[in-house]
């Protein structure tokens, strides 16, 4: 089943500048019961986005219409924790194609990698630079461009490489799903299951 | 390892799949949407346990969507031919406690679960991580996993662990001395004298939290300890078969020449009773300490310190210990095994809990609540004053009722003290099981070991 193909492009940010997000925070784990993939975006961030009774809190830059955008920039050690997918599913469904970050926690980045949202990671002090950017001027872009794994701030021209494994590059860049891979080496594999028998 | 993708990552092969009813109906979905069969059906376990009640298992699930959610793994795993352990099955409980119980984990395997915890089961001397739903879906379909070599980290215990000292408190020492990002990118191998001496209850608590400071997946290698716990088991090789099994088992070590990407070196001495005071689990320390200043913190790291510190209505620099706790939990993937509950019922005999305490002791799995009925703790634990409940997650994760209420302060046997883990609002420290016994009975939080010898 191919997936949505990933095209670089310019966005405006919003900025997160809170180290160790973890999974409970992006989705609680009350919100995990549903069996379809949908629908995950609405609760995104739920008990730092609303009170008790529902009520956004102003203060949470998601309530903050100034910052709107497609790509999320936030602290060190981005999804950290549980292994639960619906994080990645939240992100996306909210409306993020890219989570900009110093550093990602492993499970939390395969999620992202196999749900078309692209994480990039940056350097401290370029994750610095474009939090102030951004924090200063909601009005500020940014470029991610998959093909050549550089993201640029569009005010002053600063840019960064980073990195992916080619294999999903490939993937995210032609829409690949790797389930349809590894279905076509499903003879191979049981070879190998009989290879060792 | 089945192939390696050019420039890519390794087709892993996978021994055992463990599911749960949380993290499985969307891979299940998926397989259904391609057309496909679940390639290797005897290959995968299935239990409920993040979202079940611990209360009336008997009873339909009153929550409607836990019920919908518990009834669809039924489903799945009936239209598919998967082994479902379902409620009141007598092999139902956390997927990381019946996994092994059952000697379904066995050294050597490749083990996946859609759940962070499944490092667990690399206390056996498997290779065990968790997985997102999508890569469920991947080992529903082909048994096989993408997966990149990860980096290597061995982390040694030298010397000999003091009296009240336990496993939570060897990790939770290692993370707040590596961080809950540390880890991040390796698996861990954790070896030397101190590690060595632990039960396996005691390494799978170990290799349970190495998620908790990055790590995927966190191993010890193999020994007596490990081959007489399997030894018997439901699942397990018999007979001759056994003896095969061992004979394999025994070369699962490192090699002496085996280089590693990152060596750490602890001295058991230096670990005391561990508790956590903030947001994160690698913010711990000896239950003794007191909260870092600010001052102290490294300056990246102050925001989220401070955020942690209003979060937890803490002030830096204070005592840790003597704050009065609330709720008092015990049991999860982490401590909710029958060495737990021993050591729980054998600290309350003849002590009383806290009236202020309301204290949750939540066995790991129907054995091990047998288990527990079975030597006598039900009632040690009722004449102290607690009650023991039903097997599942509980209030580890607060999916279910089992909620600590806003504001509230719970010490916990769990693994993860993150803002609203134990529920919205809820305030998590996290210990071992003797500090949560010691806690529950003088109702603040307490080094077990001033309760040592006094008996």
């Amino acid at each position: 089943m191919a997936i949505e193909k990933f095209v670089s492009f310019l966005s405006t940010a919003v900025p997160l500048p809170i180290e160790n997000v973890d999974t409970d925070q992006i989705i609680p784990a009350r919100f995990l019961k549903a069996t379809t993939r949908d629908g995950f975006g609405e609760n995104l961030f739920r008990d730092w986005r609303y009170g008790k009774e529902g009520e956004p809190k102003r203060e949470f830059v998601l309530n903050n219409s100034d910052y709107q955008g497609s790509i999320l920039v936030a602290g060190k050690n981005f999804g950290s924790g549980s292994s639960r997918e619906h994080a990645a599913w939240a992100i996306h469904d909210y409306g993020f194609k890219a989570v900009v970050s110093s550093f990602f926690a492993d499970i939390f980045k395969n999620n992202a990698l196999n749900n078309g949202l692209l994480p990039v990671q940056v350097t401290d002090e370029f994750l610095a630079d474009l939090l102030e950017a951004i924090t200063a001027d909601p009005s500020v872009q940014l470029k991610i461009d998959l093909v050549g794994q550089e993201i640029t701030l569009l005010s002053t021209g600063a840019k960064e490489s980073f990195e992916i494994n080619p294999y999903k590059k490939e993937c995210l860049l032609n829409g690949y799903d790797d389930i349809d891979y590894m279905m076509s080496i499903r003879d191979k594999i049981a070879q190998f299951e009989a290879s060792r028998a | 390892m089945v192939e390696e993708i050019k420039g890519g990552p390794s087709v892993l092969y996978i021994d055992r799949h463990l599911i749960h009813e949380v993290t499985s109906p969307q891979a299940f979905a998926g397989i259904d949407k391609r057309g496909i069969s679940v390639f290797r059906p005897q290959n995968t376990v299935a239990t409920p346990d993040h979202n079940v009640p611990t209360l009336n298992q008997h009873l339909p699930i009153k929550d409607e969507l836990s019920r919908f959610q518990v009834n669809k793994l039924t489903e799945n795993c009936e239209k598919h031919g998967i082994t479902l352990y379902g409620l009141n099955h007598p092999y139902q409980g956390i997927v990381h406690v019946i996994g092994p119980e059952l000697g379904i984990t066995q050294p050597g395997m490749t083990m996946v679960c859609g759940d962070s915890h499944t490092s667990t089961h690399g206390a056996f001397g498997s290779v065990a991580f968790g997985i997102g739903t999508s890569e469920v879906e991947m080992v529903l379909a082909t048994q096989c996993i993408l997966q990149p070599k990860p980096k290597k980290m061995r982390i040694t215990v030298d010397g000999e662990l003091s009296p009240g000292v336990t496993a939570k408190d060897v990790i939770l020492y290692i993370i707040s001395k590596i961080s809950a990002s540390g880890g991040t990118g390796y698996f861990i191998e954790y070896a030397g004298p101190a590690i060595r001496s632990l039960s396996m209850e005691g390494r799978m608590t170990v290799c349970n939290m190495s998620i908790e400071s990055g790590a995927r997946g966190g191993l010890i290698a193999p020994d007596e300890t490990t081959f007489s716990y399997i030894r018997g088991r439901e699942f397990a090789p018999k007979g001759a078969d056994f003896d095969r099994a061992v004979s394999y088992w025994k070369t699962l070590v490192s090699d002496d020449d085996a280089v590693f990407d990152r060596e750490l070196q602890f001295d058991a001495a230096d670990i005391e009773p561990m508790i956590t005071y903030g947001t994160n689990p690698g913010m711990g320390a000896s239950i003794g300490a007191r909260i870092p200043e600010i001052y102290e913190v490294e300056a990246s790291a102050r925001k989220s310190f401070e955020k942690s510190m209003a979060y937890m209505g803490f002030e830096p620099g204070t005592e840790i210990s003597g704050r009065k706790v609330d709720y008092v939990f015990v049991g999860s993937c982490t401590n909710g095994r029958i060495e737990d509950l021993r050591n729980v019922a054998q600290f309350v005999k003849g002590r009383k809990k806290a009236d202020h305490v309301t204290a949750w002791i939540v066995p790991g799995s129907k054995q091990v609540e047998k288990q527990a009925h079975e030597e006598g703790l039900t009632e040690i634990l009722q004449e102290a004053g607690f009650r023991l409940r039903q097997p599942g997650c509980s209030a580890c994760l607060a999916m279910n009722d089992d909620k600590i209420p806003e504001g509230k302060l719970a010490v916990s046997t769990s693994n993860r003290n993150f803002e609203g883990r134990q529920g919205p609002g809820a305030r998590t420290m996290l210990a071992s099981p003797l500090t949560a016994a010691a806690s529950a009975v003088s109702g603040e939080v307490s080094d077990p070991r001033q309760f040592l010898g006094s008996d």
